[in-house]
């Protein structure tokens, strides 16, 4: 296993040396068992104005109706969809982390994976939001639900719209269980660190009363590999259904078997952008530097780039469909519209932003080089946004000239988007407060002498990677 | 050994170890021992520890196997009952014996034709199937694994004894219950002491 790691990196531990298993609980618990942090309450409050504006534009919009957005026909999906697709990518390096990486045995997986979930989480959240306040009537939203109802109308099932339904809403529930289960053992070790009886009762309760006996370890061990089992494929299918959104409809542009690989990678290229913006500064605010070292951010730059390369691949694909298929409107599309349009320099950014720039992480020294990292990342954040407000405005100019129109946000897409990171802000404060950020049992494991030798086996500590959780699944 | 009284409201006896391997042979010895009303507890999974304790397998997967296939199962019929399939087009799916049932059923639904598509579209019904089927077995996973292990239990006598706190910090724990039938208050402690514990403690209940 070591050997087949990077060669270049491996100097670099994925939990700096000193540390038993005392203190790494110890660290990782005081977060939530210590005082407040002043830059907190700053954090917090900032997004928590921010969250006002999210509840601003969604008042308004329910007030006044679906006409304060930017939409019209034919431009019928705005900002809502660009956002929802957007959010929901990003959630998707959670789910990478937790349970792809986990059935790969990665263990630098495991001091980020507690946070990568809770992303996921909040970004599905936002994501939920745009669906639902794009009903224009929400309150209507059970429609969407398989339920008996009078009218005798049962939801449409050969829509891939309906299918988006099912796979958001699973995914959002397998996330939150996933993570609950993850983060029952560590409710458990601050339950008996605590010194404040209401603390206690609290995270006893969240922790059900677990005592971590060899048996339940041994349950538990293979329900969270089931989970991430199971995780796996759904993470897959939920992009692949976001991606049927589009690539089932007949508009040039959007009909290419390509869209299901490519808004997957896309995902994950976003998620993982996300995952380094958001760590870099947590790691250092709450000196986790030795939890989440350099390697892991040069782990997760390597993903970045793969997944960038892949994406890149998927642009390439597009055009060279429209010039391939012969087809005068798929080359319509992309002479008239998407590259050449009135939004064409949209198009030239996101490929600067998501082809050109991500190649500097080829270089060992752009991803072991922070600040540099952490820009990257927020430009691959804002190429992934482009990505789709390109995709979405293919509905500018269809088959016909007088059919043709023009989209712009408007003040309330804007502030309802600018929103959502306010609510996607708040939660990741109140998380990095009440919930142990980094999961404390698993990092335990990471250290040599959580291991064994069974009868016969004697190549100890130096593979302790492969033995890592799960190796009696 | 001997049957006698055992102290009233004694659990049983914990001792306490430092390492891993500490507590992996202890279990392992208490396992040759004979003892079977025995559990082990650390603050982490450690590999085989369950084994050593002389637990079997558990059978959490069998269950999650049998709720994705209910997922699967119920996905599948929810949208082909629907979505307004005759009973005719299923025929070749239920026996026309149960058409009449099916049939008086779906005349409450309202049949969508979209786009002249088959009523019973079923290539378009698998990706709720799909979701359906991870939901399902989700859910049993980890409601599975939380009744099999007995939890939601915010109290339990382990808890009575002060040094377990540790159990989910740093220190490994193995419990020989009284209810074990070869317990013994004085011999157990004996041999569980020969194990080279750092302490071993009673659990009141």
């Amino acid at each position: 296993m070591a050997a087949t790691q990077t060669a270049l990196t491996d100097d670099i531990p994925v939990i700096n040396p000193g540390y038993k298993f005392d203190t790494i609980g110890e660290k990782i618990d005081a977060v939530v068992l210590g005082p407040t942090p002043k830059g907190w309450f700053v954090g917090f409050a900032m997004a928590f104005v921010v969250l006002q504006a999210l509840l601003a534009g969604l008042t308004w919009l329910l007030y006044e109706g679906i006409g304060v957005w930017g939409v019209n026909i034919p431009v019928g999906w705005g900002f809502d969809i660009i956002n929802f697709v957007w959010w929901i990518g990003i959630g998707h390096a959670g789910t990478l982390i937790s349970a792809i990486l986990l059935l790969f045995h990665q263990q630098w997986r495991t001091s980020i994976n507690r946070f990568a979930e809770a992303m996921t989480l909040f970004a599905v959240a936002c994501a939920g939001i745009y669906p639902l306040a794009h009903m224009g009537r929400p309150w209507f939203f059970y429609y969407l639900l398989p339920l008996p109802n009078t009218m005798q109308l049962w939801p449409q099932f050969r829509s891939p719209l309906m299918w988006d339904v099912f796979a958001v809403s699973t995914y959002a529930t397998v996330s939150l269980l996933f993570w609950y289960t993850g983060l029952i053992p560590d409710f458990a070790s601050i339950r008996d660190r605590a010194k404040n009886i209401w603390v206690k009762r609290v995270y006893g309760i969240l922790s059900l009363g677990w005592r971590g006996a060899a048996m339940h370890w041994h349950r538990y061990e293979n329900t969270y590999l089931m989970l991430a089992g199971l995780s796996t494929p759904l993470v897959l299918s939920v992009h692949t259904i976001v991606s049927f959104d589009f690539a089932v409809g007949n508009l040039p542009g959007w009909h290419a078997t390509i869209f299901p690989p490519y808004f997957v990678a896309g995902a994950v290229f976003s998620g993982f952008a996300m995952v380094v913006t958001l760590a870099v500064p947590v790691r250092a605010a709450y000196g986790m530097k030795d939890f989440i070292t350099d390697k892991h951010l040069d782990n997760m730059a390597k993903v970045m780039l793969v997944t960038g390369l892949m994406v890149f691949y998927g642009y390439g694909c597009e055009a060279f469909f429209a010039y391939y298929s012969a087809n005068e409107y798929e080359q319509g599309l992309f002479m008239l519209n998407r590259a050449f349009g009135p939004y064409g320099i949209y198009y030239w950014l996101l490929i600067l932003c998501n082809g050109i720039i991500p190649q500097l992480l080829w270089l060992r020294s752009v991803r072991l080089n922070v600040t540099l990292l952490f820009i990257i990342s927020i430009i691959i954040n804002i190429g992934m946004w482009l990505e789709r407000f390109v995709i979405l405005m293919a509905l500018q100019r269809d088959f016909i000239p007088s059919s043709w129109g023009q989209y712009a946000p408007t003040f309330w897409d804007i502030t309802t988007y600018i929103g959502t990171f306010g609510l996607f802000g708040s939660l990741m404060f109140l998380f990095m407060r009440f919930v142990p950020m980094i999961s404390a049992f698993e990092m335990k494991h990471l250290i040599p002498e959580s291991h064994v030798h069974h009868h016969g086996d004697d190549h100890g500590h130096s593979s302790h990677g492969t033995h890592h959780e799960g190796a009696h699944a | 050994m001997s049957t006698k009284t055992e102290k009233p409201g004694l659990f049983g006896l914990l001792a306490e170890f430092e390492t891993t391997q500490a507590v992996f042979d202890a279990a392992n010895a208490v396992r040759k021992e004979g003892f079977t009303k025995v559990e082990a507890y650390s603050p982490f999974p450690v590999e085989g520890l369950w084994e050593a304790v002389g637990h079997k397998r558990t059978w959490l997967p069998v269950l999650v196997f049998i709720g994705g296939l209910t997922g699967a199962t119920c996905a599948f019929f929810l949208q082909t009952l629907t979505a307004g399939a005759h009973p005719d087009s299923l025929d070749p799916l239920i026996d026309g014996t149960v058409s009449t049932l099916t049939g008086n059923m779906l005349s409450f639904n309202y049949r969508m034709n979209i786009a002249g598509r088959p009523f019973f579209s079923w290539p378009a019904f698998i990706p709720p199937i799909f979701e359906l089927t991870i939901l399902f077995s989700a859910f049993t996973a980890l409601f599975g694994m939380l009744i099999l292990n007995g939890y939601p239990l915010p109290h339990h006598p382990l808890f009575n004894n002060k040094k377990f706190e540790r159990a989910s910090s740093d220190r490994f724990f193995i419990c020989i219950e009284a209810t074990d039938p070869t317990f013994d208050r004085e011999a157990t402690e004996r041999f569980l002491q020969g194990l080279k514990p750092l302490s071993v403690t009673e659990v009141p209940l």
